[in-house]
């Protein structure tokens, strides 16, 4: 017997549409991440680099991975959200017709 | 103050246990807390599961030692929630249950994933458990003035009544509490730092006197050293590995270590503190260790931007960063070396290092990126471990469980990166802040942050320390459910098909805790002096390459069978600990010396992960096809 859910989760259309959208973002975090560890490795000394109020490249990058994660994060969601209440409206409409069209039958 | 603080917070965190014990009597209350908890509550509690010890404890401490290469640690956790997030959170709450196992097996029903996915959830949170009783016990020494093996009892004592009564919801709710409590107090010691500014004379805000050590200069002739002062006598010299010299020095009868340091050929000696293993017990600065003789706490700016004698002030928190950055400002770290003496005795000296500030706040002073190819590729693979660990922790995973839908599993990830984004970004002023404050135990590099806050007065200390005591409660508490559902769900339910009911279920999982957490007592206390952060991290290159590729390549994957999925764990978890158990550091844990180690790296990832993905693709491609999971 296989295994079920805790809690039982409905049929999701928006399944496909986030898991593209999420792939899609990982890569795109994924290269910035990998920026990072490249520009330490092939440039170490650029990273003392003072860039913004006196502060170097090593920090500014660093804490700017940290605010694109959570903006990225940000982002994800709200495009999930959207996508996921396009479907409930077209779930709903669609729910209308077919109700009435059994009340015309 | 502390204890009474300790006090209340601990019998707070029994009484909600009980009372959400007596809510839960079935297995699904018991391991998914019902699958009922807010996403809110839930993002919070995540953030409680991840800051564990070794985040709080262990990065600020490594940060006051190290400087930037601390922070890395701070950046690589962070980004894995990014791989939690887009990849595996939503995919992860449709497929499971109550385990990582479930998650893994519930497209096959095997019997390999049943096994090897409940021994890598157990081998995990055995090496995630271990630091966090280590730093329980670091912890309660200076906070409660207990030994470090009683704390260790205290906090599996504790755990193992917030387990067995309440499991999911109550450590839910505990990891709530505490995560919440990290983070404000986090900010309010952050501003209390700012605030107090930088100084090249930290005196505690005048609790601590500062102690400035002393120089002397010498000359070398040949291999002997003479001290220019004539008051001094060289009485021993000692070469360490790595090039470093150390004199000792008799004057007036008493006798102590220097470190030898030649800058371009200018000899000085530089006054250091060191511990004398004797036959009588531990002497410490040349007089027996007691409550009142201890190591002096260290750590202080030299030059604050060229100049000595500087108080700063109160600063905004670029300009605290700015002036640390800055290439002229100097701060005056320390290391450590031991060796035997002429007497056959142990010595550990403690020895001041300058290190100006653009080296301080770059990678480089730990991991050596510009060193050899094998040092730059062990960044690469600790790096690499970080990014990829978080997603396939199992105390983590098992909370996607506890909430009621994919989107709230989307939702509550996203308040974990925000809150634990945040706690990260203070880490940095946290560890410099213990850097430079005169705070930091020579000896313990874990107690940097606890310290720091004592800086500021007994109130704040006992308040940080309670929590950082509630971080180890609720990091083990989680892991020691996520264990325990290993051994009671997956083992004992689904291997070996005991025939149990609901309610014989949820007692299998409370004796498991009680089992999983004696065995957590005892590595604590066997483990004692071990650095938390190192096997944290060690903890995230074993789950990155035992269950990471399972996870990503079943939900992405066609082809996937169950025999590759189960080869994976099983390749995954060898090659990483074996990779771990021949390294240079575990080689010094050992006792023996690091450069004969087989595995020249560190950290085992590069290797151990894209070892275990191999292994699975060409598994599954070898497997029948009907065993092929059905999309």
């Amino acid at each position: 017997m296989l295994h079920e859910p805790a809690t039982p989760a409905g049929k999701d259309p928006a399944s496909p549409y986030k898991t593209r959208l999420g792939i899609w973002m990982f890569v795109f975090y994924s290269l910035f991440y990998a920026s990072f560890v490249a520009i330490n490795l092939l440039s170490p000394l650029s990273m003392a680099t003072i860039v913004f109020a006196g502060l170097n490249l090593a920090t500014v990058y660093g804490f700017a991975l940290i605010i694109v994660a959570l903006i990225e994060a940000l982002i994800y969601d709200g495009m999930c959200r959207k996508k996921e209440a396009e479907f409930a409206k077209a779930e709903k409409s669609k729910g209308g017709k077919t109700r009435s069209k059994k009340g015309k039958a | 103050m502390a204890i009474i603080i300790f006090i209340i917070f601990v019998v707070f965190v029994i009484g909600l246990s009980l009372y959400l014990g007596s809510k839960a009597k079935t297995s699904s209350g018991y391991y998914a807390a019902g699958g009922q908890i807010h996403w809110g509550v839930n993002g919070i509690a995540f953030a409680g599961d991840y800051l564990s010890a070794a985040s709080f404890l262990g990065i600020c401490g490594m940060i006051a030692t190290v400087g930037y290469d601390g922070f890395l640690y701070s950046i690589g956790y962070l980004a894995g929630w990014i791989v939690a997030l887009f990849v595996v959170a939503e995919p992860l709450k449709r497929l499971g249950k109550y385990t990582f196992t479930d998650a893994v097996d519930a497209n096959y029903n095997s019997r390999g994933i049943k096994l090897f996915a409940a021994i890598s959830t157990l081998v995990v949170s055995i090496c995630y458990l271990i630091p966090q009783m280590v730093g329980a016990g670091v912890l309660v020494e200076p906070l409660l003035g207990i030994p470090h093996s009683w704390g260790v009892v205290m906090v599996g004592a504790i755990v193992i009544t917030i387990v067995a009564t309440a499991g999911m919801a109550s450590t839910t709710y505990v990891q709530f509490l505490k995560g919440s409590l990290l983070i404000i107090f986090s900010t309010v010691l952050v501003g209390a730092v700012v605030v107090r500014g930088l100084s090249t004379k930290p005196d505690q805000g005048g609790a601590v006197e500062f102690y400035e050590y002393s120089h002397l200069a010498a000359t070398k002739i040949g291999d002997q050293i003479t001290v220019t002062d004539a008051g001094w006598n060289v009485l021993e010299q000692a070469e360490v590995k790595g090039g470093l010299s150390f004199v000792k020095l008799g004057r007036d009868g008493k006798e102590s270590w220097w470190y030898v340091s030649n800058s371009d050929g200018v000899i000085t000696l530089k006054e250091s503190q060191f511990v004398v293993a004797k036959t009588d017990g531990k002497w410490i600065n040349g007089a027996p260790a007691s409550a009142t003789n201890q190591l002096r706490q260290v750590g202080n700016i030299e030059k604050i931007r060229g100049e000595s004698d500087v108080t700063t002030g109160s600063l905004s928190i670029f300009e605290y960063l700015s002036i640390l950055t800055d290439k002229d400002t100097s701060v005056q770290t320390w290391k450590t070396a031991s060796f035997v003496d002429s007497d056959g005795e142990k010595v550990t000296v403690y020895y001041p290092k300058v290190v100006s500030g653009d080296l301080i706040m770059r990678p480089g002073l730990k991991f050596k990126v510009e060193g050899t190819l094998l040092e730059r590729l062990d960044f690469i693979s600790l790096m690499l471990a970080l990014f990829l660990g978080t997603a396939a922790l199992p105390h983590i995973l098992i909370r996607y469980y506890t909430v009621p839908s994919p989107a709230s599993a989307r939702k509550s990830t996203i308040v974990a990166i925000a809150s634990i984004g945040f706690f990260y970004m203070l880490t940095l002023f946290m560890g410099l802040g213990a850097m430079t404050s005169g705070v930091i135990n020579p000896a313990d590099s874990n107690m940097a942050a606890p310290l720091l806050a004592r800086s500021f007065g007994e109130l704040l200390f006992a308040v940080i320390s309670a929590i950082a005591f509630a971080t180890v409660l609720g990091t083990v508490s989680g892991l020691i459910v996520a264990a325990s559902g290993a051994v009671a769900h997956d083992l004992m339910d689904r291997y070996m098909n005991f025939q149990m009911d609901d309610r014989q279920k949820v007692r299998a999982g409370k004796i498991s805790a009680f089992v999983i957490g004696g065995i957590a007592i005892l590595l604590g206390i066997l483990f004692k002096g071990m650095n938390v952060t190192f096997l944290v991290g060690l903890a995230f290159a074993v789950a990155a390459s035992a269950n990471l590729p399972a996870i990503l390549m079943l939900l992405f994957w066609k082809k996937t069978t169950a025999r590759g999925i189960a080869a994976s764990i099983v390749v995954g978890i060898v090659a990483s600990l074996s990779l771990i158990a021949f390294s240079p550091e575990l080689y010094t844990l050992y006792g023996l010396n690091p450069l004969d180690a087989p595995i020249p790296l560190n950290n085992p990832g590069i290797v151990s992960i894209p070892l275990s993905f191999i292994t699975l693709v060409v598994v599954s491609l070898l497997t029948p096809k009907a065993e092929a999971v059905k999309v």
